[in-house]
């Protein structure tokens, strides 16, 4: 529970990261929340989530593996 | 569908039948006392040696029944069976015996790592997967599979899947820090992120008895051939012995990179034949876990263990190709069984309920 972490526990202070994986998804890792444009949440049962990048995942806004069928190509890094 | 079934108690598994000289002098020792053991022969280099000649140890089914009840004991209770026998040091020879002969024919099949490969190990995997057209089997099913070939390639799994995840989790106190925290990361969704109800293994369970089957660990051991056997050896093997930390990573990693997609084809199989989400919830899960999973794995995972210990990155990818290569061979032995109009299984399937 949040609200019961200690001043001394620095993951309080994270913040939600997400991280580009090379030629695949945004993994979104912290205490995110997934809302859609009305502001309406989505629940995500897990503490890691797959983000899609390719655009072509059929459970969108999740990953599903379609990247690799699609030979879907992006860095890590910043492409800027 | 969660609540349908009672609450498991711990693991227990009967002796299943034995299949030749191997399990049979094992499972006659297992059921006397471990102090006996010396008695009957099992610690005797020479006699084992030449009992363990098998032309084809990936698919010898006395040879792989004879390996999974050995590692059973770490995992579960054998009924009629002394628990002190999990250590005996008579067992342990024993079963080392087994596991060089099954580890030798991995070997053959599987090609060793180029110099350069172990270098870039999470890109050497995503080559290795990529390249590996993988088994028709997931295509075939989404397609065409029949129900009774739904049911027995869900049998086929079981020996595995009711145990999701157990035999990577052997891995966690020989890893270093970064590429134990990607393990634990894995793992801890695996086992349900806190939630015994979504634990992989649980939902399993509720695609088994949603099918109609029974979905009691080890309940159809005698059923299962050698082959399938053999792709759970590989893991628990791998993940026992410490050395092997670099293969049972690189199994992980590329067990997850090659799940997503046919597990999504095996939930259409199943809404095909007409199941609904208490049956594909298993599957659903997977596509949507895995494809979180195997990014952890390719790059923070084997990616770290790799950057950490230099010296197990060939292991790591030899690993993956071990995988990839029984998984094909499992998947044509069901191919073939299906083609000559035969069960995938030892013995067919009586179902409780059409």
């Amino acid at each position: 529970m949040y609200e019961n972490w200690g001043e001394n526990d620095e993951s309080a202070a994270e913040p939600v990261t997400i991280t580009p994986y090379p030629d695949g998804p945004y993994l979104v890792r912290g205490a995110f929340v997934v809302r859609d444009q009305e502001g309406n949440e989505m629940p995500m049962e897990r503490r890691t989530i797959a983000l899609c990048r390719c655009g072509k995942s059929r459970i969108r806004p999740l990953c599903d593996g379609t990247h690799k069928l699609i030979g879907f190509r992006a860095p890590s890094a910043s492409e800027q | 569908m969660v609540g349908t079934l009672q609450a498991p108690a711990g693991r227990l598994i009967e002796l299943p039948k034995p299949r030749g000289p191997l399990s049979e002098r094992l499972f006659e020792a297992l059921r006397r006392a471990p102090e006996e053991a010396p008695e009957l022969g099992l610690d005797d280099e020479q006699h084992r040696a030449g009992e363990v000649h098998s032309s084809d140890p990936i698919a010898d089914e006395d040879l792989q029944l004879a390996l999974y009840v050995a590692y059973e004991l770490h995992y579960t209770r054998v009924e009629g069976v002394d628990e002190d026998w999990e250590w005996s040091p008579a067992l342990l020879g024993f079963r080392a015996a087994l596991e060089r002969r099954f580890e030798e024919a991995v070997a053959e099949l599987v090609p060793a790592a180029g110099g350069d490969e172990a270098g870039a190990v999470s890109a050497a995997l995503q080559r290795i997967v990529a390249e590996d057209p993988g088994p028709p089997l997931s295509r075939y099913m989404e397609k065409e599979g029949t129900r009774k070939q739904m049911l027995e390639h869900v049998v086929h799994r079981s020996a595995y899947q009711l145990k999701e995840a157990d035999p990577h989790s052997w891995a966690i106190p020989r890893l270093s820090p970064a590429p134990k925290a990607a393990l634990l990361e894995v793992q801890s969704d695996e086992y349900g992120g806190g939630s015994s109800a979504r634990m992989h293994s649980v939902l399993f369970a509720q695609t088994m008895a949603g099918l109609g089957l029974d979905p009691t660990y080890g309940a159809y051991l005698d059923r299962l051939p050698g082959v399938t056997l053999a792709a759970v050896n590989l893991m628990t093997g791998f993940g026992l012995h410490r050395r092997r930390r670099g293969a049972i990573v690189g199994h992980l990693a590329a067990f997850e990179m090659t799940s997503s997609i046919p597990n999504r084809r095996y939930g259409n199989a199943l809404r095909r034949l007409g199941y609904g989400r208490d049956v594909t919830h298993f599957y659903d899960e997977h596509v949507e876990a895995d494809a979180v999973h195997e990014n952890i794995a390719a790059w923070d995972l084997a990616g770290g263990l790799a950057a950490a210990e230099p010296e197990v990155a060939a292991d790591i990818l030899f690993g993956a190709r071990a995988l990839l290569a029984l998984e094909a061979r499992w998947a044509a032995h069901l191919m073939d069984s299906w083609e000559r109009g035969e069960t995938s299984l030892l013995t067919p399937l009586t179902l409780a309920r059409a």
